[in-house]
């Protein structure tokens, strides 16, 4: 036993010594990359077949896409499904986008806004209890949304019933609370503010500028980047958001796309897959349209995120 | 340092101003509606009627609740097999994508493009795919002679059928896995080459508890994130069939605002809070014997 280990224990380092390894090792690492290339060659083609799959099933017509077995390539290609979604009754395309994006823009405003004068006061104003006013606010980030729902949803019906704003069916619910920060993104910016070099600061405040003015004139300028991938990310977040919508919307004309497209569906069970289809494109091409245009940002935000 | 106390004290009221719109929110947004919340869990509260104090009541007829039992079930053996399923494909895909061979762009935007899809429009494509009889996937496992269930209308197949679906929008965690495999050093790696450690051995000893850190981030998010399930499963299957994805969410959902049980909810809403609270608590506690953090 004690003899083989030790064999064992000496053979790589022999085979290292007597000399024509290099070649056999440049050939081995070409087959690894070959399979590494062939493997993600694969898994490529299984991430995309459901998108090939939904744009195929939205351009074909009804019965076709009742055929069995099922084909690739639409024939004959029915592009007119999407306007056909695009003017259903069933669905109200225009009016449930701009719901969607009037909550979008409020709710991006107030997060930009409120977050980046938060992230200043935890990155650049020393005080005491910032540590402890810190780790609170990271704390509130493991807080599962289903234990304030509830009595969020109460506090809202009792503001409706005490004073003469209404908000349970209305739009205020869902982008109210941003415009008092959000502790992702108060995060993701002070983390950015942190690496603004504090001699900027101490120059300006020599030259008697106020903490506000410094927020305004210097490290806002500078923070365009991650302000952007805040807006971005607060964007994608309402966007997808079917939760939220679920609880506070009431009336089907206030509904976002993510509730228009759900009830979509629940109306007409599983039987008009070519217009579901279509209708799922069309809410997904957005996203997918902004992520080309904003490919290095948004990679960066979300590789910031797990840095701490 | 006197001086520093001097500033920091006669900084506090500044720091607060900046910190204001939050603190307020805070209060408003977050210690408001969970102290009620906690109010709430002992009341018999329909929201018709004012909150009427019935102490643990809510607690004890949850325990006795087999509803209540079979969505925790549900909820748990979700988490196992979407969890390390998804743990392992994301870190298997992102050392591929690290590797360092020629079109990596497009293979890491591939990967990534799916998880940037709204939950509602993939919960629509997935039922489409999950069809049993014209669905891609029955319709390619026909292909290699396979028969191939009722994905969401098995009770056996449904919570499976979640479960792979939710591999598809790995590409978030990816990214991160990604970000951290570019800050492990490169002379590791180089030192490794040099005492000839096999490809293995090099991700064992080298690779993963560099990346650690990262992994136990993704782990814990992973935790809260998979405990709370509750859209994906709502809009595709309704819970069904035969309650076999009906998730802790989900019932806690339809006790608030379908049976307007709301103290129910609330109590419910706490054990949740309790369940994520111990399962990262161990996470960190167990963090100690396998993340290694640099420069310590």
């Amino acid at each position: 036993m004690s003899v083989t280990t030790r064999e064992d224990a000496t053979l790589p380092g022999a085979a290292r010594a007597a000399g024509p390894r290099p070649a056999s090792y440049q050939s081995r690492l070409k087959t690894e990359r070959l399979m590494t290339h062939l493997g993600l060659m694969l898994i490529a083609v299984g991430f995309l077949l459901p998108f090939l799959w939904m744009v195929s099933t939205s351009l074909k017509t009804l019965d076709k896409t009742m055929a069995f077995p099922p084909t690739f390539i639409p024939d004959p290609a029915v592009p007119m499904n999407y306007w056909t979604v695009l003017n259903s009754p069933k669905i109200d395309f225009p009016l449930f986008t701009r719901n969607t994006l009037i909550i979008a823009l409020l709710t991006i405003i107030g997060t930009v806004a409120s977050s980046s004068v938060v992230a200043y006061g935890f990155a650049k104003v020393r005080f005491r209890g910032r540590g402890f006013l810190f780790a609170l606010l990271l704390s509130t980030m493991m807080i599962p949304f289903p234990v304030t729902m509830v009595s969020l949803f109460s506090i809202f019906r009792w503001l409706g019933d005490h004073t003469p704003i209404q908000w349970l069916g209305t739009f205020k619910p869902l982008w109210v609370p941003a415009f008092f920060g959000s502790a992702f993104n108060i995060f993701l910016l002070r983390q950015f503010f942190l690496t603004i070099p504090e001699e900027l600061s101490e120059a300006a405040r020599i030259d008697g500028c106020s903490d506000w003015g410094i927020f305004r004139r210097i490290v806002l300028p500078l923070s365009v980047p991650a302000l952007t991938v805040v807006a971005l990310f607060t964007f994608l977040g309402t966007w997808n958001d079917f939760l939220g919508p679920l609880v506070y919307l009431q009336r089907p004309e206030q509904y976002t796309l993510a509730l228009g497209l759900q009830a979509f569906q629940s109306q007409h069970g599983g039987t008009e897959w070519h217009l579901l289809m279509a209708a799922s494109v069309l809410v997904i091409l957005p996203v997918i349209v902004l992520f080309f245009l904003a490919q290095k940002t948004f990679i960066q935000g979300i590789a910031t995120t797990g840095m701490k | 340092m006197a001086g520093m106390r001097g500033a920091e004290g006669r900084n506090l009221g500044k720091g607060l101003a900046f910190l204001s719109p939050w603190l307020m929110g805070f209060l408003v947004f977050t210690l408001l509606p969970v102290g009620l919340s906690f109010y709430y869990s002992l009341c018999d509260y329909s929201l018709l009627q004012p909150p009427l104090y019935v102490g643990a009541a809510n607690y004890r007829d949850l325990m006795a609740d087999p509803v209540f039992w079979k969505a925790l079930k549900n909820t748990f053996w979700y988490a196992l097999m979407a969890l390390p399923a998804g743990m392992l494909v994301s870190l298997g895909l992102a050392l591929l994508l690290n590797a360092p061979i020629g079109g990596q762009a497009i293979y890491r935007t591939i990967i990534f493009l799916p998880s940037l899809v709204p939950t509602v429009a993939s919960a629509m494509l997935w039922l489409w795919l999950f069809n049993a009889k014209l669905g891609l996937i029955n319709t390619l496992l026909g292909f290699v002679g396979i028969e191939g269930p009722g994905w969401l209308t098995t009770p056996e197949w449904a919570m499976p059928a979640l479960a792979l679906m939710s591999l598809w929008g790995v590409g978030h965690t990816v990214v991160i896995y990604l970000a951290g495999l570019q800050d492990v050093p490169r002379e590791l790696y180089e030192a490794a080459e040099l005492d000839g450690v096999g490809p293995v051995s090099r991700l064992m000893n080298v690779t993963l508890p560099m990346l650690s850190p990262v992994i136990f981030f993704n782990l814990v998010m992973a935790i809260i994130g998979t405990l709370q399930v509750f859209s994906i499963p709502f809009i595709m299957t309704g819970g069904g069939p035969a309650r076999a994805t009906y998730f802790f969410t989900m019932y806690l959902y339809d006790n608030a605002f379908t049976y307007l049980k709301m103290g129910y909810a609330s109590a419910m809403a706490w054990i949740q809070l309790l369940i994520i609270l111990c399962l990262t608590g161990i996470a960190f506690w167990s963090s100690k014997r396998w993340v290694h953090y640099q420069g310590t």
